[in-house]
C-alpha cells in the first residue's frame, strides 16, 4: 500500500515537472537570464507554501499518516560545502538545463540524450564519494 | 478541462510542488531527489569503493519508487497531456539563444541542438551533456542536496545552509550562462 502511495506521489511530481516547464532547458536558461518571472513564481510559491506547511506541522505537532512523529533534521552548519557544492551544481544545472528530478521526468518523456546527463550525474556522485575526505566541508 | 493541456501557470506549478513535499512529509519521508543518485551508485556496487555509499540502500526504496513515478509522470505528461510542447520563453531569450545557434528556441520543449536523437553522433553535445550531468551529480552530493532538498525543503524549514546552497546554485548558473556559454556555443 505504502509503495503505491510513493509511486503515485512520483507520478504527480513527474507530471508537475513537465507541465510546469521546470523540466525545460529553455526555462532554466531564461531564469538565469532573469528574462521572465515564471521559474521565480514556481519556486517562490512552493517555498512560501512550504514555509507555512513546515510551520503548521511543527506548531500543531501533526503526525505522519502512520502515526509517527515528524522530524525535520537540521542541515549541518557550515559554509564551504554549501557554497562550493552549490556553485558546482549551478554550473551543471545551467549547462544540462535539468536538475535531478527533471532528469528522470525527461527520460520518461522520451528525450533519450538525457540518459547521458543521468550517467554523468551518477559518475559525478561516485567521484564525490571517492574525493569526499579530501574536500573542504 | 482544456487547461490541463496548456502549460501550467507558475502558481499552480508551485502549489503542486508544495503538495508533493507535504505528502512526502506526511508519509514520514522527505522531498529530495539527488539522494537517489547515491542510492543507485550503492546498488551498482560503489559501496566497495567509498564510505559514502556504505548504507542500507533498502531504506531508500521508497524514494526510488518516487523516481519510477517521476519517469511515468514524464511519459504521461509528454504523451497525453501536451499537444504542443513548445515552451513560450521570452522573445529576448529566444533572440539570445538563436544568436548562440539554438534555432529551436521558442519552438521546442528542449533544444534540438542538445537533445535530439541525432546528438548521439555529435561528440560536442555528448561531452556537454555528460559534463553537465557530472557537475550536477558532484555538486548536489557535495552540497548535500539539489533544488528539491535545498531550495524547496531546506528553505521551507528556514535552514540558512540551504540558502547558502541556493545562492551557490545561482552563482554557478550565472557564471555558466554569462561567461561560459559565449565560449562553449
Amino acid at each position: 500500500m505504502r509503495s503505491v502511495l510513493y509511486l503515485l506521489i512520483g507520478v504527480f511530481f513527474g507530471i508537475t515537472m513537465f507541465k510546469s516547464e521546470a523540466a525545460s532547458w529553455f526555462r532554466i536558461y531564461e531564469m538565469f537570464r532573469f528574462d521572465a518571472f515564471h521559474m521565480y513564481g514556481i519556486i517562490g510559491t512552493a517555498v512560501g507554501l512550504g514555509v507555512l506547511i513546515v510551520w503548521a506541522i511543527k506548531k500543531f505537532n501533526i503526525r505522519s499518516f502512520y502515526g509517527e512523529a515528524i522530524v525535520f533534521p537540521p542541515k549541518d552548519k557550515s559554509i564551504p560545502r554549501y557554497a562550493i557544492g552549490g556553485l558546482i551544481f549551478g554550473l551543471g544545472w545551467a549547462l544540462a538545463g535539468a536538475c535531478p528530478g527533471p532528469i528522470f521526468t525527461l527520460a520518461g518523456a522520451g528525450f533519450l540524450p538525457i540518459l547521458v546527463v543521468f550517467l554523468g550525474a551518477m559518475l559525478g556522485t561516485f567521484l564525490y564519494g571517492l574525493l569526499r575526505e579530501k574536500l573542504p566541508h | 478541462m482544456d487547461w490541463i493541456y496548456e502549460p501550467w501557470p507558475w502558481y499552480v506549478s508551485g502549489a503542486a510542488i508544495a503538495l508533493v513535499m507535504l505528502l512526502l512529509i506526511l508519509a514520514g519521508k522527505n522531498f529530495g531527489m539527488s539522494s537517489n543518485l547515491r542510492t543507485l551508485c550503492t546498488m551498482c556496487g560503489a559501496d566497495r569503493s567509498a564510505a559514502l555509499f556504505r548504507f542500507d540502500w533498502a531504506s531508500q526504496k521508497w524514494n526510488l519508487l518516487v523516481v519510477v513515478g517521476a519517469v511515468i509522470g514524464g511519459f504521461i505528461a509528454a504523451n497525453f497531456m501536451t499537444p504542443d510542447a513548445a515552451v513560450a520563453i521570452h522573445p529576448d531569450t529566444v533572440a539570445r539563444l538563436q544568436s548562440l545557434g539554438f534555432d529551436s528556441a521558442g519552438a521546442a520543449y528542449l533544444p534540438d541542438e542538445l537533445f535530439s536523437v541525432e546528438q548521439f553522433t555529435n561528440p560536442k553535445s555528448m561531452v556537454l551533456l555528460a559534463l553537465g550531468g557530472l557537475l550536477v551529480g558532484f555538486g548536489a552530493r557535495y552540497a548535500g542536496g539539489c533544488t528539491s532538498g535545498h531550495a524547496i525543503s531546506g528553505l521551507s524549514n528556514l535552514q540558512w545552509p540551504s540558502l547558502v546552497a541556493v545562492l551557490g546554485f545561482f552563482a554557478g548558473g550565472m557564471i555558466m550562462i554569462y561567461f561560459l556559454y559565449p565560449i562553449i556555443f
